[in-house]
């Protein structure tokens, strides 16, 4: 988490934003605040409206209704040109007749900035994004992750109030994706400035961002950190989305103030869980279960009890119908009598861990009361 | 491994492209040759000489014809050179109506026949707008610059058109976001893209207009004969070895300014592939 999210004062307000595009809603009456220092991830699957937001802030598109705020100003009718925001274009959009350093320094040219102050200025940027001494360059001579470096010098030279990244790793490849987010994030914490990322990539978002949104069909699923999206989806959409899900439909048979019993179809036991849920007996909800917070255990006439549930619950069997080595996990799918399929994720903690569960093994599925994530939608 | 020119190693094929060059070449090559032929016969080779370009340069009307036809090609590829890219970057920027007919419009004046261009610009000149023949040199151009410049515009604006249809749009918003305007997003972004394309337009206006013939033909009068219109009185007159030379040197012209547009081109190219 950076430093500066202490603070923690909105810096972005968007005001019941619409994007129309002719009958398509784009972006859907869409509230959202983000904070002063903090890196927020726009995310959501093609087309959910995403860019279309990234793009009203901008200020390449205009909202059809709704106003957006950035330090209290309404910026809706302010062109892109004159907006205290700076954009990482997902091509890097890096001005191919330009050298490096005429393009980190095209924006403080364009403002007028005095030509000494500009060298001064656009070097300290590049040292910043580590391509010191790369000023001379013409951008073909560059490979894509220093092109990336340039485009990111380029916006952060203009000290903007906030930085706009579109897609920022998705043209990389994965090894230089994985060094270049842990410098993005060092970079963000070393300039102070807020971050808005866009991207359809749940890791990149869970590993870069202090919050998410997350967005679907141009609406506002959820806005939480990542740990809460993952551990606390507010919908069976976010649940499915970040990350991998057991999603399994029953119905409220028990509620009290301390705990709470779901009958689902295929386990035998009502699932046990250690909180009590708002909703009439009967109600249909969703137990999202995480493959990780399923144990696997070897098959015995008893179910395992893990101690938080009493004995019988939250535990299923069933056979190994099929087995990922992952490496530092392995993922086994098992079918339940009824047909159902769960996944399980194990840990490989040992080198002989992998060894432990064979396809076609009966065994026994089991997980704690606090485990289930309960959706109502 | 096979390439594509490998089958240029076939005798066939050789045997092919030496006839087409022979075809396409021959003839030029023994108009250049005959060009220092040192002979008023045409046909007769006696010896080498320059006494045909010598007597080029002392023909004053033949001096003049060429000055005459340098200044309208350079007028008429400034002026088909704005109109040719801004009518470009219309067709490129904006939708509205009447767009399509616009474009098909603008390739009319490269698909209709030169000798209807050339009536059709005798009938309005002479008839509708009549250019006043009266004016001081360069002014009394004014009518073949004019009809230089409808056709060749056509082609500087399909090139332009060509070379803008490859532009990255994201680079524009980029110099947007960067906090540019109009005006700079014109001179710092799309200018260098599209320098490639102007400089090809401009080069194939130039050379369209400094070798028209038809259109020309009807548009100029007796004080504003061009390069090609005299090398044609002169072959009435007479065929000698200085028309040769005449056609010699338009051809060094026209295919020089050629190499340097392919040159240009090709630097532009080995630059976007380095």
């Amino acid at each position: 988490m950076s430093p500066g999210m202490s603070s923690g004062s909105p810096i972005i307000r968007f005001e019941g934003v619409t994007k129309r595009y002719g009958k398509v809603v784009a972006v859907d009456d869409v509230n959202l605040e983000v904070r002063e220092g903090e890196f927020f991830a726009l995310l959501g699957p093609s087309g959910c409206g995403k860019t279309t937001l990234l793009r009203m802030l901008a200020g390449f598109e205009v909202p059809s209704e709704g106003r957006i705020l950035i330090d209290g100003q309404d910026v809706t009718q302010v062109g892109p040109n004159k907006r205290p925001v700076n954009m990482v274009f997902q091509n890097y959009a890096v001005f191919p007749h330009m050298s490096v350093a005429d393009n980190v320094g095209y924006g403080l040219k364009v403002d007028g900035v005095p030509s000494g102050e500009r060298t001064m200025r656009v070097e300290e940027a590049l040292a910043l994004v580590k391509l010191d001494g790369l000023g001379s360059r013409r951008p073909d001579q560059l490979s894509g992750g220093q092109r990336q470096r340039v485009a990111l010098a380029r916006a952060l030279v203009k000290r903007p109030r906030v930085l706009l990244l579109d897609e920022p790793l998705s043209a990389l490849d994965a090894k230089l994706r994985e060094a270049m987010r842990t410098e993005l994030c060092q970079l963000q914490a070393q300039v102070g400035i807020t971050f808005v990322m866009v991207t359809h990539d749940q890791d990149e978002a869970l590993a870069l961002a202090d919050r998410c949104a997350v967005m679907n069909r141009g609406l506002l699923q959820q806005v939480a950190s990542p740990s809460d999206l993952y551990e606390f989806p507010a919908s069976r959409f976010v649940a499915d989305f970040i990350g991998s899900v057991n999603m399994l439909e029953g119905a409220l048979v028990v509620d009290e103030p301390d705990h709470a019993e779901v009958a689902v179809a295929g386990i035998d036991l009502p699932v046990f869980l250690d909180h009590g849920v708002t909703g009439a007996a009967g109600t249909t909800l969703w137990l999202a279960l995480r493959p990780e917070k399923i144990e696997l255990h070897k098959w015995a006439e008893a179910p395992p009890a893990l101690g938080d549930a009493p004995q019988g619950r939250n535990a299923v069997a069933g056979t190994i119908t099929h087995v990922a080595y992952l490496g530092s996990e392995s993922l086994y799918e098992v079918t339940l009598p009824d047909g159902q399929k769960l996944k399980a994720l194990r840990s490989n903690l040992t080198r002989w861990d992998q060894e432990d569960f064979a396809l076609g093994e009966q065994v026994w599925l089991a997980w704690h009361a606090c485990s289930p994530a309960v959706l109502l939608s | 491994m096979k390439g594509p020119l490998d089958y240029l190693a076939r005798w066939p094929l050789r045997l092919w492209l030496a006839m087409v060059g022979a075809f396409l070449y021959l003839p030029l090559l023994a108009l250049v040759v005959f060009s220092f032929n040192d002979s008023r016969r045409i046909t007769v080779w006696r010896g080498f000489s320059l006494r045909w370009y010598a007597e080029l340069f002392d023909d004053g009307e033949l001096v003049a014809a060429f000055g005459n036809s340098l200044v309208i090609a350079a007028a008429s590829t400034l002026i088909s050179l704005i109109l040719g890219t801004l009518a470009a970057l219309l067709l490129w920027r904006f939708r509205f109506a009447g767009k399509a007919p616009l474009e098909a419009l603008l390739g009319l004046p490269i698909v209709v026949p030169e000798i209807c261009l050339g009536v059709a610009f005798l009938v309005f000149f002479t008839a509708i707008v009549p250019w006043p023949t009266e004016l001081p040199w360069p002014l009394n151009l004014g009518a073949i610059i004019i009809a230089h410049a409808t056709f060749s515009f056509s082609f500087v604006a399909l090139v332009v058109r060509a070379r803008l249809a490859s532009f990255d749009g994201a680079l524009a918003e980029a110099a947007r976001d960067l906090g540019a305007g109009e005006w700079l997003i014109f001179r710092d972004i799309m200018v260098p893209h599209m320098v490639p394309g102007l400089v090809a337009g401009a080069l194939l206006a130039f050379t369209l207009s400094l070798d028209d013939f038809v259109i020309t033909f009807f548009t100029s009068g007796p004080d504003t004969i061009t390069f090609p219109i005299k090398v044609y009185s002169m072959v009435r007159f007479s065929v000698t070895p200085a028309v040769n030379a005449a056609s010699t040197l338009l051809i060094l012209l026209t295919a020089g300014l050629t190499a340097l547009a392919l040159w240009l081109q090709g630097a532009d190219i080995a630059k976007q592939a380095a």
